[in-house]
């Protein structure tokens, strides 16, 4: 389906479906934009730059409660509820990457043997309204890792700008459900300006960069400790690049006690931490910031796509790499394993 | 010569009995710089200074404990160099000192708000004397660097590195501005407004901890009360009060020994204006303490030492 919405009509839409669902859009604060829950009146600022935070949260929250205990008199069975998401959510102006990033999580989060209902439940219930990019930052680099700035792939919806307001076009089933409110109107002949703009975009970009020997050439430097003390010098082991990552799926379970009351919480965790590998024993198999990057690159452009049909766990997005204290650049790290010769 | 070359043949004079020497290079686009850690002479030609050398180097050393390593420092970061060597976190000896008189460096934020479009379609950047003349997204703009200094430059009495083995560059006459406006405008909020306003900041941080391993003094590290497992100290709840429960114990860990670096805000990639309660805090000690944290070798944290009276606190006269 393809129609076209206007920019007033964005916000109206977007005011709309704050009576049915969680509405998560992105919002600027401070010179900061990050996805907010969106209230009729706030002001969506989806243009002046790419969210710092990714939409991850709306399909995997930073913090979750799994289930609450509660316990009248210390001799009594505790009470547990278990508390599953509940509702609907949908994204608004979320660029592509941010949208494919859960894709990653599919073949963690749902197999076979387990399915994660907490996750499951909201992926099923979240419609990704993206926004396509007109032009590329110096950090980005979808179009390598097998995406583009108009990539379809993880979003119901995907807008592209032309004039005064956006082509919408359906992706899957729940998109086109959104786009049949009275506020689309026919698109005309605007997605011909639509399709050159997004051929435009990613015109812009370059030639992609073949990631096809990473995983091997990542994997050929594993023992080789000098290499990523090299790689991770300037590392200062925060957890800003996991925590922007939209792929990054990672997470910590704690109990909040509270007394007779508590919660199981589940919030993200991060590889680049030293608890996040830190046995009962004592023992940690990554003691340094080293071993930590080492896994998180190797995770992304070797492991994961070994496991994972060769897909690689990173959707290019660079918020990675803009975002870090120290300006770690991932592009450069795996560059350097492959390029590496004895 | 200029002072970077002054820099690079004082650098290499070094190179054979260090590690490595902590410096800048060019980052991921022109407008960032990254942290080079110079092994080799071919090293030394990537190395940068400037207004756009933001980090403080010394955040690297204790990591390197027990080796010698040489850094390049502006004032400010020399002042986290005493502080650590006054805490016994590094030793004296394991560390040549590049010291700058600094001009300023810029507040990336201040750019962002300056320029025409977002600094991530940045395609050049000239740095002059006076200003940064960035070409961004096809549009050119010319932003006059005292517009964008960071915050701490405005009100810095110590552009010279205060501690070096070797001090390059022109000496300066500091004149800082006695206070910051943004400091001033929140300290004269109103309590109900303090809590408002750090209740909408909060909401925003995501708990990275970019801060935290950002700061020069912040030595815990792997550590740290805020991710300990075992007792679980600090709920992992990222609520906005859990996550100004963390900032406080930040801030509070830092009382005698934060030297204002500004490495916890430029850190944040959220735009927490963090220093606002470090300069707070840091205004109490000096009160209290007649301290200010890196001015003085010799100096011992107040916090980190024990007397039965203070001389500055009226502990049975109330």
């Amino acid at each position: 389906m393809e129609r076209f919405i206007t920019k007033e009509n964005l916000i109206r839409l977007a005011e709309e479906l704050t009576a049915t669902c969680r509405v998560l859009a992105p919002v600027a604060s401070c010179g900061t934009v990050t996805f907010r829950r969106f209230l009729p009146g706030m002001v969506l600022d989806m243009h002046s730059r790419m969210a710092a935070v990714s939409p991850k949260a709306a399909t995997f929250p930073q913090t979750e409660t799994l289930l609450t205990v509660k316990r009248e008199i210390p001799e009594k069975k505790p009470e547990i509820t278990e508390t599953l998401p509940e509702g609907k959510n949908v994204v608004i102006g979320c660029r592509p990457c941010g949208a494919r990033g859960k894709l990653i999580f599919n073949p963690v989060y749902e197999t076979d043997k387990t399915k994660d209902p907490y996750y499951i439940q909201r992926r099923d219930n979240t419609v990704f309204i993206s926004l396509a990019c007109d032009r590329p930052e110096t950090t980005c680099f979808c179009h390598s890792v097998g995406s583009g700035p108009a990539d379809p792939q993880g979003s119901d919806v995907l807008l592209t700008l032309v004039g005064e307001g956006y082509v919408a076009r359906s992706v899957t089933p729940a998109g086109e459900e959104v786009m049949k409110s009275a506020l689309f109107a026919d698109a005309g002949d605007k997605g011909k300006e639509a399709d050159a703009k997004n051929v435009r975009a990613r015109e812009l970009m370059g030639e992609a960069h073949d990631y096809a020997s990473a995983p091997a050439k990542l994997l050929a430097r594993f023992d080789d400790m000098d290499f990523w003390q090299a790689q991770s010098a300037k590392c200062i082991s925060c957890g800003a690049c996991t925590y922007m990552c939209p792929t990054c799926y990672c997470f910590n379970i704690t109990d909040d006690d509270l007394g007779l009351e508590s919660r199981r919480i589940r919030s993200w965790d991060n590889c680049m931490s030293h608890t996040f590998t830190l046995e009962g024993s004592g023992h940690n198999p990554r003691p340094t910031k080293a071993h930590r990057l080492k896994n998180r690159v190797g995770h992304k452009f070797s492991y994961y796509p070994d496991l994972h049909k060769g897909v690689i766990a990173c959707c290019g997005c660079g918020r990675c790499i803009k975002q870090c204290p120290a300006g770690v650049d991932i592009r450069q790290i795996v560059n350097a394993a492959q390029e590496y010769s004895e | 010569m200029s002072q970077l070359d002054d820099l690079k043949n004082a650098i290499k004079s070094r190179l054979g009995e260090l590690e490595c020497v902590i410096g800048w290079e060019q980052g991921y686009d022109p407008l960032h710089a990254t942290p080079l850690f110079i092994r080799t002479e071919a090293d030394l030609d990537r190395l940068i200074i400037g207004p756009l050398a933001v980090h403080n180097l010394a955040t690297y050393l204790p990591g390197f404990k027990g080796k010698k390593i040489g850094v390049v420092v502006k004032g400010c970061d020399s002042k986290s160099v005493i502080q650590l060597l006054n805490e016994n976190l590094i030793n004296r000896d394991d560390v040549v000192v590049f010291g700058l008189c600094c001009d300023g460096v810029v507040s990336q934020r201040k750019i962002r708000a300056a320029l025409p479009a977002d600094p991530g379609f940045v395609e050049s950047v000239e740095v002059g004397a006076q200003d940064l003349k960035i070409s961004v997204a096809g549009q050119s703009a010319t932003l006059k660097l005292s517009d964008v200094l960071a915050d701490k430059c405005l009100i810095c009495a110590t552009p010279d590195a205060i501690i070096s083995d070797v001090l390059i560059g022109a000496a300066h006459t500091p004149a800082p501005a006695a206070s910051l406006a943004c400091q001033d405008e929140f300290e004269a909020k109103s309590d109900a407004e303090k809590l408002a306003f750090w209740q909408e900041t909060m909401s925003r941080c995501i708990r990275c901890y970019a801060c935290r391993n950002a700061c020069p003094m912040c030595v815990c590290r792997d550590h740290c009360i805020a991710t300990s497992r075992d007792p679980l100290w600090i709920s992992q709840d990222n609520s906005p009060a859990e996550n100004m429960m963390f900032q406080m114990v930040h801030v509070s860990h830092l009382a005698g020994r934060c030297t204002e670096c500004g490495e916890c805000e430029r850190a944040c990639p959220v735009d927490i204006p963090l220093m606002l309660l470090r300069r707070f805090m840091n205004k109490q000690v000096k009160d209290v303490f007649e301290l200010q944290a890196g001015t003085a070798l010799e100096q011992t944290p107040p916090l980190l030492t024990f007397k039965v009276e203070e001389e500055r606190i009226n502990e049975r006269g109330w």
